[in-house]
């Protein structure tokens, strides 16, 4: 037994690594059953219109085919919206149903599903499903509708409309020396996780279904499933023990989800839906928008004015909302501020959250005015922005949990070598390159959920620690044992992390970068609970040497509970379980954001990020160099799995700004790139030095001081890139990504 | 649609015969099945993943006669008597590889979806013999996409197992 505590705050190898390294860890696609069917989707052709034909002649009689099912033939399903929005991801308005007419309202929406025996069976006779259409126009360009922007009429749960104005943002504009009005843009994005959407619905008969779903949150499907098919939440069961990739893809159940439960519900056998990559880009997307920002400032580079407006693409169907201008009013302070956010119509799916939604885009438009305003009042970037460095959330008028930004930008700037930048741009080269530095700040909400946790001690000495969040690869597994094995004094190999498993206690989704605040929180609540149980089963124990102990009198330890006073006189986990008379002792932990302290403070999470990019300026070829983001999110609690959120988010950064863009065919309202061939992400050979920094910063919204990481390490990044591009060249790019031919 | 296509007999199963992490295996297949499907569906390794099923992403990488390849694009009867090393024939838990182990000390992955085929990449890779520098893995390695962004530890991780290798090496002459 290794005493080692504590783990928490640790660089902790993830609990779950042997797994996923052998290939041992199991993903949706990767249940199976002996009456296992293969079921692949057919995509519509058009984007928008209705179907006139299905002509199924070919698909049945190819080999194999067991079913096809389309809107034609579908079992009943609710007859108005209000089951599908079962969903606590849900956005205002009306839901995608799949098969639930003839319409059709975005490409590559599914039109049948072809179920065989085998995976080749299935695509192959999708293949051969006919439909005619009567196509309509679409349009899927947010430019082009621009002039029918609105306010949505009804706000997104969750999501905080843009502040009221402040001062008098337009006449101090007007009035201003310095000032500066510029649009920016950012192509849409795929999220783009290596593991394609995927269910495997097992049969368990009686009308029993064990799901196996990629999803952020086991409990958000399941609901979804049961309303939609009138099923009994007794008898369904959902697993996601293990999610290639999300980024707030998983986050709303989605088709493959809906129509495998349909076709093994229908066909009484088990039935798998794994959707291929192009149909990955057949969902939620990080949306198009239009955004332009105005500065104005005096000499000293003070900010006299902010007004930020944009104008964001959502489905006809349905009003997604991210929070995209709100930065604008938070992030510095600034007396006149002006923020608008509006929607415009366009003929695709719904757009959906995708890593920091909204901060990822407004914060690049903001940070990148910043830059321009920079060169504009001749200050530094850096000192421009502790000069408007805001010490109090002016939106909602609360002082910050805690802000340790300002560290941030020193630790950042020092890491960097920031001073070895000449401000003029084009002022460095090093060979044929130009040498580019450039920064950004970032920020995201901290936000914390109701969560529940159930830990186990089991009479072999082990711990379980269980609830039914997600790992999606944040390293959920590992911190959660860890807090497990701190809260009990135990050595983290005894403990087990359970996730993914809709049986365990409540959880939402994970997403919004709180599940280790508030996850994490649940199990220590319930690790208390837990120490009740044992020295209460220790005290009952015939001539206990715990007799009269109070929990404030002993000590958790080693897999032993000791009398602070006397070390001698001790009970072993085992024993007190053992005297339990019960095989284990288990105990549940319920934890809540604390409202008292969510209403008087703001929290957020803060980063400074630095850049250097080369840029071959004959083939315009843009290469990032470096990248230091140094980062204030309260407590670390794995040093490890928190650098790597990061280090992800970063990379992502990259790839908006340089590589990633969703390529629409403007009148055929079809994605031309939806492949991992043509829509770029960044490799191995975009990708050189990222270097991490946590800043130390205490925070007291939760016991654990913790504010996430999951979004923060994007926000800010592409404005970093884009800037040092504008540093090295003095081509100031407002349209992401920055592509060689937008460079020549 | 014409009525009076002519009906073509579907494909037979035809016998195939590979070793398979060591283990001889004959199978009935198809000859439209891919060596990732056949992998996945038929012998259930099914650490081997699918991410694009058309070569663009590397996760499906496995060592066929030594060699990395995307085993989305090999027809499974083509490799008829190939030795054939998927990531559950590199190491199982408790019996790591070393580039199992280094990917885990380095925090080489975070979801674990492209790992197997990044590991089996990197461990051809290594046998190749031209990943001397950082530039070259990170080149030779871009088959290989990670969406979560782990590209450096990734090839912290390599370069770990480089160096291993070359103490070894050193030592033995």
């Amino acid at each position: 037994m290794s005493n080692v505590h504590p783990y928490v705050g640790r660089s902790q190898p993830r609990v779950d690594g042997a797994l996923k390294v052998t290939g041992q860890a199991k993903y949706a696609a990767e249940f199976t059953a002996d009456d296992l069917a293969y079921a692949a989707a057919v995509p519509s052709a058009i984007a928008k219109g209705r179907i006139a034909k299905l002509d199924l002649t070919a698909a049945k009689a190819a080999p194999g085919v067991i079913e096809i099912l389309s809107h034609e033939n579908r079992p009943e399903t609710p007859k108005d919206d209000k089951p599908y929005l079962n969903d606590m991801v849900a956005v205002p308005g009306s839901p995608f149903r799949p098969f639930r007419d003839d319409r059709i309202a975005f490409s590559g929406q599914p039109i049948a599903l072809v179920v065989a025996d085998t995976h080749e069976h299935a695509r192959d006779a999708a293949a051969l499903v006919i439909a005619e259409y009567e196509t309509e126009t679409p349009v899927v360009d947010v430019a082009a509708v621009r002039n029918e922007a609105y306010d949505p009429p009804e706000k997104r749960n969750g999501i905080p409309p843009p502040p009221e104005p402040r001062g008098d943002a337009a006449a101090t504009f007007a009035g201003s020396q310095i000032r500066l009005e510029q649009d920016y843009r950012v192509s849409p994005e795929h999220h783009n996780p290596m593991e394609l959407q995927a269910t495997t619905v097992i049969w368990e008969g009686d009308g029993a279904l064990t799901v196996h779903n990629k999803t952020q949150g086991v409990m958000n499907p399941k609901n979804y499933v049961c309303a939609v098919f009138g099923l009994d939440p007794e008898k369904v069961q959902f697993f996601s023990p293990f999610v290639g990739g999300s980024f707030g893809m998983a986050l709303r159940p989605h088709y493959d989800v809906f129509l495998a439960v349909m076709a093994s519900l229908k066909l009484e056998r088990s039935v798998r839906v794994v959707l291929t990559r192009q149909q990955m880009y057949t969902m939620g997307w990080r949306p198009d928008v239009l955004q332009t920002v105005a500065l104005s400032a005096n000499g000293e580079g003070k900010l006299t004015s902010i007004q930020h407006h944009a104008i964001q693409a959502t489905s006809q169907f349905e009003d997604y909302q991210e929070p995209t201008v709100n930065w604008s009013g938070l992030i510095y302070d600034c007396a006149n501020v002006s923020l608008k956010y509006e929607l415009a119509k366009v003929d695709t799916s719904t757009p959906s959250d995708m890593r920091a939604p909204g901060a990822t885009l407004g914060v690049y438009a903001l940070e990148c005015a910043m830059d321009e305003l920079a060169y504009a009042t001749g200050v530094d970037p850096v000192e421009l922005r502790l000069r408007n460095y805001a010490e109090k959330d002016a939106n909602d008028d609360k002082p910050f949990s805690s802000k340790e930004l300002r560290a941030a930008y020193e630790q950042g700037a020092e890491r960097f070598g920031w001073s070895k930048r000449s401000p003029e741009p084009r002022s460095m080269k090093e060979g044929r390159e130009l040498v580019g530095y450039g920064m950004a700040t970032g920020c995201w909400e901290a936000m914390m959920q109701a969560h529940s946790a159930r830990v186990t001690l089991s009479a072999d000495g082990r711990l379980e620690v269980a609830c039914a969040t997600a790992d999606i690869g944040t390293g959920t597994y590992t911190i959660l044992a860890q807090i497990g094995a701190d809260a009990m004094g135990m050595d983290i190999e005894d403990v087990v992390a359970r996730v993914g498993d809709s049986t365990l206690p409540m959880a939402p989704v994970e997403g919004g970068s709180w599940a280790a605040a508030s996850a994490g929180s649940a199990v220590q609540v319930a690790c208390k609970a837990l120490k009740e149980e044992l020295l209460k089963h220790a005290r009952g124990i015939d001539a206990s040497p715990l007799a009269n102990a109070g929990l404030d009198l002993v000590t958790f330890e080693n897999g032993r509970i000791t009398l602070d006073s006397d070390p001698k006189m001790s009970v072993s986990y085992v024993d007190a379980v053992r005297a339990s008379g019960r095989g284990e002792v288990e105990a549940e932990g319920d934890f809540a954001p604390d409202e008292k302290f969510t209403e008087a403070y703001a929290a957020y999470t803060h980063s400074a990020v630095f850049a250097e990019v080369r840029v071959d300026e004959e083939l315009g070829v843009v290469r990032v160099q470096r990248i230091v983001s140094a980062i204030a999110a309260g407590k670390i609690l794995n040093l490890a799995t928190a650098r790597s959120q990061i280090l992800g988010g970063v990379v992502m950064g990259v790839g908006m700004a340089l590589h990633e863009a969703t390529e629409w065919d403007k009148s055929l309202g079809r994605i031309m790139n939806a492949n991992l061939g043509e829509y770029h992400i960044p490799s191995h050979a975009d990708i050189r030095d990222i270097d991490v920094i946590f800043v130390k910063e205490d925070d007291e919204a939760n016991p654990l001081g913790v504010k996430g990481l999951g979004e923060i390490g994007v926000v800010g990044a592409a404005a970093a890139v884009a800037n040092a591009v504008f540093h090295a060249t003095g081509k100031r790019i407002r349209e992401l990504p920055i592509t060689i031919d937008k460079l020549l | 649609m014409s009525t009076s296509q002519t009906t073509i007999d579907p494909p037979r199963p035809t016998s195939l015969t590979l070793t398979v992490n060591g283990e001889l295996r004959t199978i009935e297949i198809e000859p439209s099945v891919t060596l990732l499907d056949l992998l996945r569906e038929r012998l259930h390794l099914t650490g081997t993943k699918k991410g694009c099923d058309q070569g663009q992403c590397g996760a499906c990488t496995v060592i066929v006669d030594g060699k990395r390849v995307n085993s989305c694009l090999q027809l499974a009867i083509m490799k008829d008597g190939c030795e054939v090393v998927t990531i559950e024939g590199l190491g199982a838990p408790g019996d790591l590889h070393p580039m199992q182990a280094a990917f885990i000390a380095h925090d080489a992955f975070q979801c674990g979806y492209c790992t197997p085929g990044q590991i089996c990449s990197a461990v051809a890779m290594i046998d190749e013999g031209h990943a001397t520098t950082s530039d070259e893995i990170r080149e030779l390695m871009s088959g290989n996409l990670c969406r979560c962004g782990a590209y450096t530890n990734i090839v912290d991780a390599i370069e770990d197992v480089l160096s291993q290798r070359r103490r070894h090496l050193e030592a033995a002459e």
